[in-house]
């Protein structure tokens, strides 16, 4: 009491003072870094989507020409009177387009030249003819005006992806083509129109005929036997362990095992899947329903931690006033426990199935990473899924899949974000804070 | 909705125990090179036919003949793509399995382009050049083996430029780097006096003239095509291995080097002057023919003259074709579905 600590009283708010400048310098430093952290971010997702957007959004549109088809049954090689559907199927419609293009160019004889002239219009259009002239068979005999679609290369130079100006050596269009071209233009029978292939087709070789619609309803079917199975056996799962389950060594096991599975490398899945269900269930290879299964168990762990956390963060006075009410533990659990619970256990499950959706290693064990054209029609069928399909497009050497590959990008994309954003819905909708 | 989903879960269980037991459509695995031509084969049959369009799947030269020497069933694949013959053993795996006949169809040739960018220097080549440019030992004037000490073209031959070399390439599990080593590197290397002396030793041949350099003059730049060219695209300086294909669809941006003075174009593939290309096949498995629906179809709608024909659908996308006598040989063996003799 008699010793006065210090002679000074007020040392201690001058080393404050003086340390005051620095450390709010260190304080603006901090978060400076943080915010350039954030800018960084924000310009590399900005990099990216401007250079999808700015590659893909030209495969929305289809350059078109507009042919006037006769369709001749001398042309067809099939009789003029009522030719049965196995006649109309198998007729020569590719005459009828080299038929109309001569028509409108008279001048060209020479068989190379004829050759380039057929280039212009796709080799899908005798298809499209076919399909015209077998929903309505009364069209026979008539001329009517039909837009086709162009040929990868005439549609890559309209939209500006070959130089017009290249020596001819080096552009896949030849001058003569771009002649023809320029004439087709002036008489309006070549625009670009938007393009419905791409939505309704399933995979082609010919870029201007193929489409995502196959790869979308694979994994349509993938991710349907993924959240049919994933969601009820992972809450199951997550109940028992947060509910029932007695805490020993054996749970704890348990416990750590699952952490440790969410962060196992998913080709791992994919090996397990291709010795399981194929080689051991003889299940067939590349269909969604093992592709489905493979993703199940990738998504388990993910669903089965994310429940977990939602049912630690229902306040146990909720149990405890339904047990004190009499309700059994299973009534308690199902009348009030899971349903608050499920916005939180739903999240969970989205995050997992947009996880799964762009999921491409485990399923190329499983076959899955395959040229298919036929639409899948159910989980038996072979199916690929839309990022397989992105990855397959961008290994095509036809230039007009450049586009489209980041086209089929913006798709999933779209997707991905349509998921996060209602699983964000749904937590902001339902979720209880206490 | 909990129990409805349960429900759910026990039907996609059950059902598909009925159903794996017959298949509607062919399955073919194989060679990623063969791919972009048996894939447009495949869409054609699709289209024309009554059958289903085959699934293709693109597992490489050496996964597709493993999966498809695996035995004969439903289960199994009827054809396999390659961009190499069958090997000895793979054959012998074949028949320990069960598939003893095995039709061999070749329908073609792929050059092996070795390119760069437009705005380069045009490169003259030899086989020689590359070898020593690219192999990890290189005999030295003395005829003994070094690590390689070159790092521009000019080190490697006072008529090229004074330009680094840095060279992109596919990896090791691809059949274009197979086929680019055999044709290229072991070809030079046997040519040398110091190749030539350890020609006897096996091993050691195979360890020296095989073997690419991995000091980052060879820069492996994973199995997409496309991506190389790219890169080629955005430095000149680049020299890129491929297929013919990708640069037939690129010519506007990148340029073939001549290799032994002839220029990787589709005249010199087919008619075999161009010194780097390799023929294309694939394999049909005789015992599926009769179970699986369409084979026989599929088969001669490849070997039809307008698809692999001189004129064919299949040489605009780049498919280099046989002279007309070999197509026809092949073809005719094919419909006979005559199976390949023991190697």
């Amino acid at each position: 009491m008699n010793n006065s600590p210090t002679p000074n009283p007020a040392p201690a708010i001058d080393k404050v003072r003086a340390g005051l400048a620095r450390r709010r310098a260190a304080e603006k430093r901090f978060r400076a870094y943080g915010l350039s952290g954030i800018i960084l971010g924000l310009a590399f997702v900005a990099t990216l989507f401007l250079s999808i957007i700015s590659q893909g959004y030209t495969a929305f549109f289809q350059t078109e020409v507009r042919l006037p088809i006769t369709f001749d049954p001398a042309l067809l090689g099939i009789p003029a009177n009522a030719p049965d559907q196995k006649a109309l199927s198998t007729a020569d419609y590719d005459a009828l387009v080299k038929h109309s293009l001569a028509e409108l160019f008279p001048k060209v004889t020479q068989r190379r030249e004829r050759r380039q002239l057929s280039d212009l219009v796709s080799g899908g259009a005798s298809f499209e003819l076919r399909g015209m002239l077998l929903s309505d068979p009364s069209l026979l005999g008539r001329q009517v005006e039909v837009w086709l679609p162009a040929g990868d290369d005439v549609d890559m130079l309209m939209k500006g992806h070959f130089d017009r100006n290249a020596p001819e050596s080096e552009r896949r269009v030849k001058d003569n083509q771009i002649g023809w071209l320029d004439q087709l233009t002036g008489e309006e029978r070549l625009v670009q129109r938007f393009n419905t292939t791409f939505f309704t087709a399933g995979d082609s070789r010919e870029p201007e005929l193929a489409g995502i619609w196959g790869a979308i309803s694979g994994s349509f079917y993938v991710l349907l036997v993924t959240l049919s199975l994933s969601f009820p056996i992972g809450v199951a799962a997550a109940v028992y362990l947060e509910e029932f389950a007695p805490t020993n060594k054996w749970t704890d096991l348990i416990e750590v095992n699952i952490n440790n599975l969410a962060a196992v490398p998913s080709i791992v899945f994919g090996l397990l899947g291709l010795a399981v269900f194929i080689n051991f269930f003889g299940l067939p290879r590349s269909a969604p329903l093992v592709g489905g299964l493979v993703l199940t168990l990738m998504t388990l762990p993910t669903i089965i931690i994310a429940s977990r956390a939602a049912l630690k963060s229902v306040p146990p006075s909720i149990r405890e006033a339904a047990l004190g009410v009499g309700a059994s533990k299973v009534q308690t659990i199902f009348y009030h426990v899971l349903p608050l619970a499920m916005p939180g256990m739903l999240t969970g499950t989205i995050i997992g199935m947009a996880q799964a959706l762009g999921e491409t290693a485990p399923l190329l064990m499983i076959g899955m990473v395959a040229f298919i054209v036929d639409i899948p029609q159910s989980m038996f069928d072979p199916a690929t899924v839309l990022p397989v399909q992105i990855y397959l497009w961008a290994d095509s050497p036809e230039r007009a899949f450049v586009e489209r590959t980041s086209a089929a990008i913006m798709v999933l994309l779209a997707f991905l974000i349509a998921m996060n954003f209602t699983a964000v819905l749904l937590r902001k909708r339902f979720e209880r804070r206490w | 909705m909990f129990k409805k989903s349960l429900v759910a879960a026990c039907l996609v269980l059950a059902a598909p125990l009925a159903s794996a037991e017959s298949r509607d459509y062919i399955s073919i695995v194989g060679s990623s090179t063969v791919y972009p031509f048996a894939t447009v084969v495949a869409e054609q049959f699709g289209k024309t036919t009554s059958f289903k369009t085959p699934k293709i799947e693109s597992t490489g030269s050496g996964g597709g003949l493993k999966l498809f020497c695996a035995g004969v069933g439903v289960e199994h694949p009827d054809i396999t793509n390659a961009s190499r013959r069958i090997k000895k053993s793979e054959q012998e795996t074949c028949a320990k399995n069960g598939v003893s006949e095995v039709v061999e169809v070749k329908i073609g040739y792929d050059g092996i382009a070795i390119a760069q960018s437009k705005a380069a220097e045009a490169l003259n080549l030899t086989r020689n050049d590359l070898f020593l440019a690219l192999a990890k030992n290189v005999p030295n004037e003395k005829g003994e083996w070094v690590a390689n000490p070159y790092t521009t073209w000019k080190d490697v031959n006072s008529s090229l430029p004074a330009v680094k070399i840095e060279v992109l390439g596919p990896p090791p599990t691809s059949g274009t780097r197979d086929a680019f080593v055999e044709l290229v590197m072991e070809h030079a290397c046997e040519a040398t006096e110091a190749g030539k002396a350890i020609k006897s030793d096996k091993a050691k041949f195979k360890e020296m003239c095989f073997t690419v350099r991995e000091d980052g003059a060879y820069i492996e730049a994973g199995e997409n095509d496309n991506l190389i060219v790219q890169k080629l695209e955005a430095n000149p300086k680049a020299v890129g291995i491929f297929g013919y294909s990708f640069l037939d669809q690129n010519a506007d941006k990148i340029a073939g080097a001549k290799v032994d003075g002839i220029a990787p174009t589709f005249e010199a593939i087919a008619d075999g002057s161009y010194p780097v290309s390799r023929p294309l096949f694939f394999y049909v498995k005789k015992a599926h023919v009769d179970t699986i629906p369409g084979i026989k179809e599929y088969i001669a709608e490849f070997t039809s003259e307008k698809a692999w024909g001189d004129t064919g659908y299949l040489a605009d996308k780049g498919l280099i074709p046989m002279p007309k006598a070999e197509r026809e040989q092949f073809s005719a063996d094919a419909k006979a579905l005559t199976p390949m003799p023991a190697l």
